[in-house]
């Protein structure tokens, strides 16, 4: 006797997405520095930045309104309109 | 016209396909059977001109196929006073010469044996669809346990498991829990996180009926998954912090006695099936539905047994106060869930005080530790009060609302003492809160005083809440729909 249950999960396959490709160099790139507004992220992004710079990236930065929520979309397609490649700094 | 009746009545029946080798061979046969009478019809899934005989039925539709339970075709189904009494799947000469007791089928050198293909009607990709035209009316995948397997352990190899084991979710169960709503079981209730997928009340009873829901519990379960998968609440944030939290829910109205919930003693631990199973039936959607796991987006450094599922009632009967719900505008009569974003339980012990004044001021140095001692007004509290302590507040003519003004009073400390390095404690406030007199929780809202617990026990528990409002999450309450 064979017992059948009902799948409890969403039964959503996605799709896989694929890894863009790696920066050849920082040198004229565009980097996105993202704040996710918790405590001392800023003193790591700083320290980023000045590196970043000195290697002739072009730096932008972005703050996400609150650490505790998924950056908004508005947000998420601001950073990827204008950056080729955005580190996002955790804190404490 | 419903010719099924007599179709079904005595005789044979058979079941093909096309597109399967042996439903091509058996042509002849089938042409002769019906020669000879002894076929009813011949239900056709994928070609209603094949094959090419009067008795011919088209049932591109499954629909036949999947209610007389076909896994096989061909399948030749014998019928005696509207009764199966028996049925033949694939071709072996012998075997359906015996069965429709006809010596001269086919001629001698017709192929002896054959096996047979699979029926569409079991076709994975349409099983869910046929389930719910033809079948209980639930659309979720069926998943098969082979007769050798031990459901619970494929489970818990699935991973569907929070940890503990979980009852098998048979048709039969999930619509027997769907008698527990009247609400239409492909319903999408809410987008669940984190992954944002949409949410049916059939999936909503799937996992309560894993937890070990009763179905008068759904939809305090689904109530409270509508209150949960807001952005206001944030279960996102509750899931993918390193902090111990989640969803803490306690219920108010007439459905705690309904269903039998523990308001009393040991209200917040085991033993009392209702507390202990709806908790974990949100978790348990989380968990399955939106995807948040241990390891994966829940992110917690230690976590808390309460993960498992954190759900009691108050004390309506027994306390001196307006219930909860009460103070929110609802009546005594609606039923609520509270969901808010907390952790597990802990102790605040006094035995000693016996005037309001001092045991409010020792509630409030209990509290102030949640989180930490030197964090202030960032996260909101509940305060399970017990009868003892009620009674000190209640016999003095304390309204609830006097008691949390006391305690959010009391609560009260310079900031000096509180900023980052004061006492030779690193962790604190930052240096600009200095000269500051604050309190640990904020005035409008920051605590929750919710009466319960044993007859006897001069104790309350404090459950700490996690970071409160707009940039973290918002508790809130809501009426429970049945």
């Amino acid at each position: 006797m064979t017992v059948k249950v009902l799948d409890p999960t969403s039964e959503v396959i996605r799709k896989p997405v694929a890894i863009p490709a790696r920066l050849q160099t920082l040198d004229g790139s565009s980097i996105g520095l993202l704040d996710i507004s918790k405590p001392r992220g800023n003193v790591f992004l700083d320290a980023l930045e000045e590196l970043l710079i000195q290697a002739g990236a072009d730096v932008k930065r972005f703050v996400k309104p609150t650490f505790t929520k998924p950056a908004p979309v508005d947000l998420r397609h601001e950073i990827a309109s204008q950056c080729d490649a955005v580190i996002e700094a955790l804190a404490d | 016209m419903n010719a099924d009746l007599d179709i079904f009545s005595d005789g044979y029946v058979a079941f093909v396909k096309e597109d399967c080798p042996t439903c091509l061979l058996i042509e002849p046969v089938l042409s002769r059977l019906a020669e000879l009478g002894q076929l009813n019809a011949v239900f056709s899934q994928d070609n209603k001109d094949f094959p090419a005989l009067d008795i011919t039925i088209d049932d591109s539709d499954l629909r036949l196929s999947f209610q007389h339970g076909i896994e096989t075709v061909p399948s030749l189904l014998k019928f005696q006073d509207g009764v199966e009494v028996g049925r033949l799947v694939g071709w072996l000469k012998s075997e359906w010469e015996d069965f429709c007791e006809s010596p001269d089928l086919c001629s001698e050198s017709f192929q002896n044996f054959s096996p047979g293909c699979g029926s569409l009607s079991v076709s994975p990709d349409l099983l869910p669809s046929l389930e719910k035209r033809y079948g209980s009316g639930l659309g979720s995948r069926l998943v098969e346990f082979a007769a050798a397997e031990d459901e619970v352990e494929r489970m818990y190899e699935l991973g569907w498991s929070d940890g503990l084991p979980l009852v098998p979710p048979t048709s039969e169960r999930v619509l027997r829990m769907l008698d527990g709503t009247t609400r239409s079981s492909d319903e999408i209730l809410a987008s669940v996180p984190p992954n944002l997928v949409d949410l049916s009340i059939e999936k909503i009873a799937i996992n309560a009926v894993m937890a070990g829901c009763k179905p008068e519990y759904l939809p305090i379960v689904i109530s409270a998954l509508e209150a949960v998968c807001t952005d206001e609440f944030n279960m996102h944030g509750l899931l993918a912090t390193t902090m111990p939290v989640g969803p803490v829910m306690f219920v108010n109205g007439p459905i705690r006695n309904e269903i039998g919930m523990n308001s009393g003693m040991n209200l917040l631990g085991q033993g009392n099936r209702a507390n202990s199973t709806i908790g974990r039936a949100v978790q348990l959607t989380i968990r399955n539905v939106g995807g948040g796991k241990p390891g994966g987006v829940d992110r917690a450094t230690h976590g808390s047994p309460a993960k498992v599922g954190l759900c009691f009632a108050e004390d309506e009967e027994g306390s001196p106060w307006p219930s909860y719900s009460q103070s929110q505008g609802f009546s005594s009569s609606q039923n609520t869930v509270t969901v808010f974003p907390g952790e597990g339980p802990r102790l605040i012990t006094d035995q000693l005080s016996r005037s309001p004044d001092e045991l409010a001021r020792s509630l409030a140095i209990g509290l102030i530790s949640n989180c930490h001692p030197k964090i202030v007004l960032g996260m909101d509290a509940i305060l399970v009060i017990s009868p003892e302590h009620a009674a000190r507040f209640a016999d003095a003519g304390w309204s609830k609302d006097d008691l949390n003004s006391a305690i959010i009073e009391q609560s009260i400390r310079s900031t000096d003492d509180l900023i980052r390095g004061a006492n030779g404690i690193a962790e604190g406030l930052p240096e600009d809160f200095a000269g500051m007199e604050l309190p640990k929780f904020r005035p409008d809202g920051g605590l929750i005083i919710v009466f319960g617990g044993g007859g006897a026990g001069l104790f309350s528990t404090s459950i700490a809440g996690w970071l409160s409002g707009d940039k973290g999450s918002k508790y809130t309450t809501k009426e429970i729909a049945k």
